[in-house]
């Protein structure tokens, strides 16, 4: 029997929100720091995203649909393509048009609110689908949440919205001695398949392709190749999942990691049993083995592979905890543009740069990190979000004046 | 008269109150004939010489004769500030060692002859090396002006003031502004530090303190003679003082702390006191402006009470800020666990910001009308600032009283009861 290879990469990019100061709070609404927000768009569209979809691009038409994958683009960050950066979004376009690329559906800001609203949940996760159906002309059918986030009523939440698909980590707190290389459906709703990413396998490529301290260092498409053939022996199916920065921007150019790319399906399909698959398609072809059982919500994020680089420490709950406090409200208006803000200020990032935990993840963490401490990332995060509630409150007070004339 | 007054900074080119202090109390000493030589480590050239004649001691070069030497170094011998220190030495290498150091001292001493010591004038690393060299080009401007009284405010220059008066014979008049006892807790405070005030204290004629709390704690934590120690109250001068228009961005009524988030300014009680306000009135908000070392724990504090979209946290300000921020409160407090003096409640007052201090803080001794509260009583804290923000009548009445009392402050009266204390000091009394 043939066995399946996926991958399947994240695009996003955060609304970095701009110096907001105690003196601004009702007099200035601006949020977003928009010169670095555009500045770092660009940067990462010129060193990955434009180089990197010419290069898969390449690939799918020289090995005429044996080579698939598969994207998540987040619904902001295909806002920033369209303002800043057009023809990134004209490539994966063009990549849409092969028929070997698959979409998946996710919330709309890259939020964390599959763990505090159902109803929130769903509002992005069909705000998402339907931007998806804008730009690339087809509606997606796998899903993958915020930074894999996910648990057994996550999982079945996402079957209640019609995906009977849906990617996560191959936690091995949650596995044990089970394998990720296999199907699994989610505990509540067996129609709900899920395919869990093979993190060894995936890391060696996202976090440890240039490490030179690394005993395997250089990697090659054929000694990787070869790992593959290795870890499917008895299992059926490797999913690769990682960020596409990945290429050109967490790997440089200068490592190689295009010219990795570029070698490694020919690898593939040549000495392995492995066929690249789409997400869809490797939960139509493979059986799922097991229920998976996910009671606390798992992620893809950090050694502890839970939400605690989002939600973890007090900072982090107080304002995950205040801003989720104001969703009813904030509905009520039915203001566009109060709406819009309050789903930017939702995203995940905001969250991940008050996360306090230095030393473990420290690495990873500043990578990604405009703030110099959590400190700084709450206190900015609250003064504008205070801002934000001084103008939902208004137009509470406004639609009330209006309904008692 | 004429007085040799020793300073570490000096308007406009100041990183803390005492620069500010000094500004106040020269020109009224002035309004009362008294002329001043003042002595800074680093001048800039654009200070206010109104009052006083700037000696820039960057610009001394050290010129104690050669002959001079011998007896110069054993007067001044005070200021090898704990330089030979050396762990695991029995006796006979330490006093093999001592000779060595009294070498390499007179070593040191020709190279440091006729040149200039360049000093930076901030509180940096090199803080205790500035320190001695300060007290050494001291020696020199001692033994080249004519004076009748020596001043020296706080420790930075107790030891240039101790030079001075051995150089020149004449009384030496200490003024404390802080003790060491008011910059860490007491079983935490900096031993060298308290070494040099307690040698200063112990080598002056008379001491001034800024207010009976410090003077509480010279005569008992220093050991000091109780008279010979004199508190003269702090005043503050407004003349130039300009209140700012601002856009306030938000309607609801705020309260504010302003200072260095640190052990002595008291935050956390500030912090505890907000959230029992907010139980009762949830649309007041707080500012915290300034940083410090307790910064990052008292941000976690305000997350953990779950008050932080009504807690705001503005870092440090400079200013303008500083202005346009009393503009914005509503109500002041000052919840410092050990204060001195504490010149910003008179800011706050002076803007017309009703002001709660504490019980422990010496401007609380000159204060009829400002709420008092002991720093850690947070129901009281709590109840003063709800008070002032709900009841038009307490804060209106609070404002009034405030700006009277402010006003009455005068550097002009403070001044007068130094010129007494020089008096005091030149006839040994």
């Amino acid at each position: 029997m043939d066995k399946s290879l996926c991958f399947y990469f994240q695009v996003h990019q955060p609304d970095r929100l701009r110096l907001y100061r105690f003196f601004d709070i009702g007099n200035d609404s601006q949020y977003f720091d928009e010169f670095a927000n555009k500045t770092i768009l660009k940067r990462v569209a010129e060193r990955c995203y434009l180089p990197m979809n010419s290069l898969m691009l390449e690939l799918i038409d020289k090995y005429k649909g044996e080579f698939k994958i598969a994207y998540s683009i987040s619904g902001v960050a295909l806002e920033q393509f369209e303002k800043y950066a057009p023809e990134v979004l004209e490539s994966f376009k063009k990549l849409a048009a092969t028929k070997c690329v698959e979409f998946l559906a996710e919330t709309y800001s890259h939020s964390l609110a599959s763990l505090a609203s159902e109803k929130e949940f769903k509002a992005q996760v069909k705000a998402h689908a339907a931007a998806i159906k804008k730009h690339f002309g087809v509606t997606p059918k796998a899903f993958r949440n915020t930074e894999l986030i996910y648990s057994d009523q996550i999982g079945a939440q996402v079957a209640d919205m019609g995906y009977n698909v849906m990617l996560t980590e191959g936690a091995k707190h949650i596995l044990g001695w089970k394998s990720p290389n296999y199907l699994y459906t989610n505990a509540i709703n067996p129609k709900m398949k899920l395919l869990l990413k093979n993190f060894n396998l995936s890391d060696d490529i996202a976090f440890r392709f240039s490490d030179r301290s690394n005993p395997n260092w250089p990697l090659t498409s054929d000694k990787y190749a070869q790992w593959l053939n290795e870890a499917c022996v008895n299992d059926e199916v490797i999913n690769l999942f990682m960020d596409y920065e990945t290429f050109g921007e967490h790997q440089r150019h200068s490592t190689g990691i295009f010219e990795f790319m570029r070698a490694l399906p020919g690898a593939v399909l040549e000495n392995t049993n492995l066929k690249f698959r789409t997400p869809s398609e490797v939960a139509q072809k493979h059986q799922p083995v097991a229920p998976l059982h996910v009671p606390f919500a798992i992620s893809w994020a950090d050694e502890e592979r839970d939400t605690s680089a989002w939600i973890g420490n007090e900072l982090q709950n107080e304002a995950f905890h205040k801003l989720y406090s104001m969703e009813k409200q904030v509905m009520a208006t039915k203001d566009e543009a109060l709406i819009s803000d309050y789903r930017k200020l939702q995203e995940s990032d905001h969250f991940y740069y008050m996360c306090t935990k230095f030393f473990s993840d420290g690495a990873v963490h500043k990578y990604f990190n405009p703030y110099d401490t959590p400190y700084e990332a709450f206190i900015n995060y609250m003064n504008a979000f205070s801002d934000f509630q001084l103008r939902v409150d208004k137009a509470t007070a406004a639609k009330k004046r209006k309904s008692s004339k | 008269m004429k007085v040799l007054m020793f300073g570490w900074e000096f308007p406009p080119h100041i990183a803390g109150g005492l620069g500010t202090a000094c500004h106040g109390l020269t020109k009224g000493l002035a309004k009362h004939d008294v002329e001043i030589l003042f002595v800074m480590p680093s001048a800039s050239g654009d200070e206010d010489q109104s009052a006083v004649k700037i000696v820039n001691a960057s610009d001394v070069p050290f010129t104690q004769t050669w002959s001079d030497m011998q007896t110069f170094l054993n007067k001044v011998d005070f200021l090898r500030v704990s330089s030979n220190l050396v762990p695991y030495i029995d006796p006979q290498l330490y006093s093999e060692y001592g000779s060595e150091i009294k070498r390499s001292e007179y070593e040191q001493f020709k190279v440091k002859y006729g040149a200039k010591y360049k000093f930076s004038g901030k509180y940096g690393a090199n803080l205790m090396e500035e320190v001695a060299s300060y007290a050494m080009v001291a020696a020199t401007i001692a033994s080249e002006n004519t004076f009748d009284v020596i001043h020296a405010h706080d420790w930075l220059t107790y030891a240039a003031g101790i030079a001075a008066k051995r150089i020149s014979g004449k009384p030496l008049v200490i003024h404390v502004h802080a003790t060491s006892f008011d910059r860490g807790s007491a079983d935490n405070i900096d031993t060298r530090v308290f070494e040099i005030e307690r040698m200063g204290m112990l080598e002056a004629d008379k001491v001034i303190t800024v207010s009976n709390l410090t003077r509480n704690i010279v005569i008992n934590k220093y050991g000091i003679d109780p008279s010979k120690v004199i508190t003269v109250h702090n005043a503050v001068d407004f003349n130039e003082f300009q209140q700012v228009d601002v856009r306030r961005g938000v309607e609801d009524k705020i309260v504010t702390f302003l200072g260095r988030i640190t052990f002595q300014k008291g935050p956390e009680y500030f912090i505890e006191a907000a959230a029992k306000v907010l139980k009762r009135m949830p649309n007041a908000r707080f500012v915290m402006a300034g940083n410090g070392d307790l910064m990052n724990r008292s941000i976690r504090r305000v997350a953990k009470l779950g008050i932080a979209d009504r807690f705001h946290f503005t870092g440090f300000l400079r200013g303008a800020d500083v202005k346009k921020m009393f503009s914005y409160s509503d109500v002041y407090v000052m919840p410092s666990v050990s204060e001195p003096f504490g010149i910003s409640p008179l800011e706050a007052m002076k803007s017309n910001v009703p002001t709660i201090i504490s019980k422990q803080s010496g401007v609380a001794e000159v204060l009829k009308y400002a709420i008092k509260v002991d720093f850690w009583d947070i129901d009281a804290m709590a109840d003063a600032m709800y008070g002032l923000l709900a009841y038009p009548g307490l804060s209106e009445m609070s404002i009034r009283c405030g700006v009277e009392e402010v006003n009455a402050l005068k550097w002009e009266n403070a001044a007068l009861k130094i010129k007494d204390v020089y008096s005091m000091a030149i006839a040994g009394e």
